[in-house]
């Protein structure tokens, strides 16, 4: 209603701009091969390795996540407030900062590496844990963020009638407040999930690119992208295909929103 | 039955029963926020209704949160069926899930992702209560709030009115000590409130269709609407800016209104008295027509026969062969209100008292006519005439 033409066209353009090259990929790619392409052993290795750090990085974003947005969005403590811009950090952060954060912390020398090298003998960087350590640290704001949303539009009111109820916080909060954000919560674990999958910077820096246990498919495919332009190709629109997977399933709920 | 309690200010002396009961709830409370003061002190009788009128911002809110145990005041003390829930001087605060105080909001607040059963369910749950028993008895309370057959519905299936029901029935079934009515009707269309008045009466009032005997609710009424107030409670407290400004029996505070807010939401004409076929009785025996609106009025019971000054026309001689209600009174005073002129009243000598503070409201013109060839001045004898249509018969609390 009375929108003005004018916008029509720098509208079009960014919206070419996000479609086309999606397009462009699926037009360069030899659809002939891709079977082939996608089943090697490398691609196997690397996409079950996504998959397996990313489940893993999801259910700790849900665990260490979910009571960190439950805390944002109910405690009216100063700290907490202060606290809250920090855990955006990791969205405006470049993950490659993040990855070399990482490192300096938990590596060898890094003052949390030293302390876990000396007491347990472990260490973190360039292993599969390392992997699971920076996609959680990408895509923990995600799950927090669209959480700590569904908290706060659902409000204080229902757990205040559930106490008057007789409810104490802890059941108010499983029988009330968790049914009423899980639509909140199921979109902030499909964003964690595929940001996790996605994750590039972050991992080389603090996990490096060794085949079956850090490289991850986005490694593969920035590895594979002059050696085996086709397989690299191949690769990305098996990621294209997860994204738009991870849109049908996420955004209808994340429009929604609680009723 | 209910304790009497005409007069807040003096213990009873012909009750039988135990002081506490006659002090069921004692709240004192201070508590200071931004500009803002709420310094209240206040006691419930069991079984009593407690009304709470004030505009916006006069604390009434707050009030309720000190009640609910969801404000802590800074200075207070909350007692209730002998239990201390309050005591900031001795550092008692019990939480809100212990104290037995259930809530009923404007909205119905029923939890979306539960079936209005399990919505009803669920304050006996929380108390312990099986599966099983916890659902016959919200099965029981869904029939007394006459919406038995929508058990299963989602609350997004449920209308504003549907909803309210399931509401009330969800805060009784845990059965508090007190219920904390938060404008219960507000948000409802004119349609379902009447109907919803009349059944949170019944259940207030201790009148339940399957317990006939059992003791009512005590309960505190926190609402803008006079009808809510003369309905549903024993006695009103009008609050202004955080403290309470008048207290009473809710029909002597609404028909002698002594603050400006309690006037002003009178600002209607209600004549006390018992049903009767047709309309009302007073206590000198004048039959005033009317109609039932409709809350459950029963003959002999303490009604109120409510109408608008506006619906009053006023003459100087008895007006004949008309099926209206009329009665002679004398002028008491006038009063410019905007467009109009009201016009107040007072008893002729033998005549009936209650039309005492009777207001009309006339144009100018038919006040000049009125006066004729005399000036109208107070002490003149007039004719009030008020057609039965424009007459609501309400069941009042006492």
């Amino acid at each position: 209603m009375g929108l003005p033409v004018a916008l029509w066209i720098p509208a079009v353009l960014a919206f070419a701009l996000i479609a086309l090259p999606v397009v462009g990929m699926i037009v360069r790619a030899d659809l002939s091969r891709l079977p082939q392409l996608v089943t090697s052993d490398a691609a196997l290795a690397a996409l079950r390795l996504s998959v397996e750090t990313g489940a893993m990085s999801t259910l700790i974003c849900l665990l260490l996540g979910g009571p960190l947005a439950a805390v944002l969005a109910r405690s009216r403590s100063p700290l907490v407030r202060l606290a809250r811009p920090v855990v955006l950090l990791p969205l405006v952060l470049p993950p490659v900062v993040g990855g070399l954060a990482l490192l300096y912390t938990l590596g060898r020398t890094g003052p949390a590496g030293r302390l876990l090298n000396l007491w347990f003998g472990v260490t973190v960087p360039f292993t599969t844990a390392a992997v699971v350590l920076a996609q959680t640290f990408v895509s923990l704001p995600f799950l927090v963020v669209s959480l700590e949303g569904a908290l706060r539009t659902a409000g204080e009111r229902y757990e205040a009638v559930a106490a008057t109820l007789g409810a104490s916080p802890f059941t108010a909060f499983r029988r009330v407040t968790v049914p009423l954000v899980l639509p909140g919560l199921g979109s902030g674990l499909v964003l964690a999930f595929a940001r996790a999958l996605g994750e590039f910077g972050a991992t080389v820096s603090f996990a490096g690119s060794l085949q079956g246990t850090t490289q991850t498919l986005p490694l593969l495919v920035y590895q594979q992208r002059e050696v085996d332009t086709d397989g690299a190709i191949a690769l990305s629109l098996v990621l294209v295909v997860v994204a738009i997977v991870v849109i049908a399933v996420a955004r209808p709920r994340v429009a929604e929103g609680l009723r | 039955m209910k304790p009497d309690s005409a007069d807040p200010d003096s213990a009873d002396p012909d009750s039988a029963e135990p002081d506490s009961d006659a002090q069921f709830l004692e709240l004192t409370a201070t508590l200071r926020r931004r500009g803002f003061t709420l310094d209240v002190s206040l006691s419930v009788a069991r079984g009593e209704v407690l009304a709470v009128l004030g505009p916006n911002g006069s604390g009434k809110s707050t009030l309720l949160g000190v009640l609910a145990g969801l404000l802590r005041p800074d200075v207070g003390r909350v007692v209730l069926a002998g239990k201390v829930l309050t005591d900031t001087a001795a550092g008692v605060h019990v939480p809100t899930h212990h104290r037995g105080v259930g809530l009923l909001a404007q909205q119905a607040l029923l939890f979306p992702h539960l079936t209005a059963l399990a919505n009803v369910a669920f304050g006996p749950r929380c108390h312990g209560v099986g599966r099983g028993e916890a659902a016959e008895r919200a099965e029981r309370l869904l029939a007394e709030v006459d919406v038995a057959e929508l058990a299963r519905r989602r609350p997004s299936q449920l209308s504003g009115g549907q909803a309210q029901r399931v509401a009330l029935a969800r805060a009784l079934a845990g059965e508090p000590e007190l219920l904390l009515l938060d404008e219960p009707l507000a948000a409802l269309d004119v349609d379902s409130a009447p109907a919803l008045r009349g059944l949170l009466r019944r259940v207030m009032r201790g009148s339940g269709m399957d317990s006939p005997d059992s003791p009512s609710t005590t309960g505190l009424l926190v609402t803008h609407d006079v009808l809510d107030a003369l309905v549903l409670a024993d006695r009103v407290i009008v609050m202004t800016g955080g403290s309470i400004v008048e207290q009473g029996p809710t029909r002597d505070v609404l028909t002698r209104p002594r603050s400006p807010f309690a006037a002003r939401i009178a600002g209607l004409n209600l004549v006390p008295g018992v049903g009767s076929a047709g309309g009302l009785r007073t206590a000198d025996g004048t039959t005033v027509a009317g109609r039932d609106s409709g809350e459950g009025l029963a003959d002999g019971s303490a009604a109120v026969a409510v109408f608008p000054p506006s619906a009053v026309a006023v003459f100087r001689h008895r007006p004949d062969g008309s099926p209206r209600n009329v009665v002679q009174v004398r002028l008491a005073g006038m009063e410019p209100r905007g467009e109009v002129i009201r016009l107040r009243a007072e008893p002729v000598d033998g005549g009936p008292p209650w039309v005492a503070g009777l207001a009309a409201d006339v144009t100018p013109a038919a006040v000049a006519d009125l006066a004729g060839v005399e000036v109208l001045a107070p002490g003149a004898r007039l004719w009030f005439a008020v057609k039965a249509a424009e007459v609501q018969v309400h069941a009042a609390a006492r």
